[in-house]
């Protein structure tokens, strides 16, 4: 019985990487690593998403979570639109990162709305990481 | 006896087609969808407008509003628009710069200045030489057109909250159709002027 366990577990720690992320995912990983980032952390993903920022523009401070909510499990909702944003986490939510362009896109648009500026190959690695881990 | 009701009925009868001709003739001119007719003349004077065509141009911009028709607004505006998709209204709507100009050229071709019927020629007449509106409902006509519906039903009224929410009151208005008919305020229902 004991030897079922240890090889269930076993099994199941092998099975960890099918988690890792889609096949879109791994094309990004692998480019953010080309341009210079290296080991990809989920809880750096995780605290990046709820850091605030002010917009030069409103003068309102803004993290991620603002819009998407803090877990990203849940559905957003933009927050001057009202616009509906289906949950982030790609556990929950298998249509998400099906589609480079699509990822890049959002990437560009919502670092520089966010932040101020694009994101670097290292936090966006961060932050996909952080969607496939919850 | 018999000669007056046989004149009653004619009388009827005549009063009944005319109704119907007169229905049929203001179904085609009001509420015509617009464009689907290409070759000149009276059917292209329409009140609907143009749908929306462009498969880009729909799956991009209708992932956060309504893809707003072409003929709405003159090309300039849409030039412009284009040119600033980096503060889209506060947004950044940025896209990568293939996707940008084929959605670019299909609004500059479908604009208000290039399109006959008649909401855009309207709009077009309500609009300065000068001016280069960034919002449809910017324009006098637009503004002529909503004037007497109450704040409460738009701006106060959550399922709506702005006039730029096309969708949520006009129900035919993926379709090109913005008649008063088809027009459902959330929570209030038709409007009738």
């Amino acid at each position: 019985m004991k030897n079922i366990n240890i090889l269930f577990i076993l099994l199941l720690s092998l099975s960890q990487p099918a988690f890792a992320g889609n096949e879109v995912v791994q094309t990004l990983l692998n480019q953010y690593r080309s341009e210079g980032a290296s080991q990809f952390d989920a809880n750096k993903g995780k605290s990046m998403w709820q850091e605030q920022h002010v917009q030069k523009k409103s003068g309102q401070s803004v993290s991620c979570a603002t819009c998407h909510t803090t877990n990203i499990r849940k559905a957003g909702e933009h927050i001057r639109t009202g616009k509906l944003i289906e949950a982030m986490s790609a556990v929950v939510n298998l249509g998400r990162f099906q589609d480079v362009k699509k990822v890049k896109k959002w990437f560009k648009r919502n670092c520089k709305w966010t932040w101020g500026r694009e994101c670097s190959p290292q936090e966006k690695g961060d932050f996909l990481t952080f969607f496939q881990s919850q | 006896m018999k000669k007056k009701r046989l004149w009653g009925t004619v009388l009827l009868f005549g009063c009944i087609t005319l109704s119907m001709t007169t229905l049929a003739w203001s179904d085609g001119w009001e509420w015509g969808e617009g464009e689907e007719h290409e070759g000149r003349g009276f059917m292209q004077q329409t009140s609907g407008v143009a749908p929306v065509i462009n498969k880009a141009y729909k799956n991009e911009c209708s992932a956060c509003h309504f893809a707003y028709p072409a003929g709405f607004l003159p090309e300039r505006s849409w030039v412009k628009i284009m040119a600033t998709l980096d503060d889209h209204f506060g947004e950044n709507a940025e896209l990568d710069a293939e996707t940008a100009g084929g959605i670019e050229s299909y609004l500059r071709d479908h604009a208000a200045d290039k399109a006959p019927n008649r909401f855009s020629r309207s709009i077009m007449r309500s609009i300065g030489n000068q001016a280069t509106p960034l919002r449809i409902t910017e324009t006098n006509y637009f503004r002529r057109k909503h004037r007497e519906i109450p704040k409460r039903m738009v701006e106060g009224n959550v399922k709506v909250r702005s006039f730029s929410n096309c969708l949520s009151c006009h129900t035919g208005a993926v379709q090109g159709s913005f008649n008063e008919d088809s027009v459902r305020i959330p929570g209030y229902g038709r409007w009738d002027d």
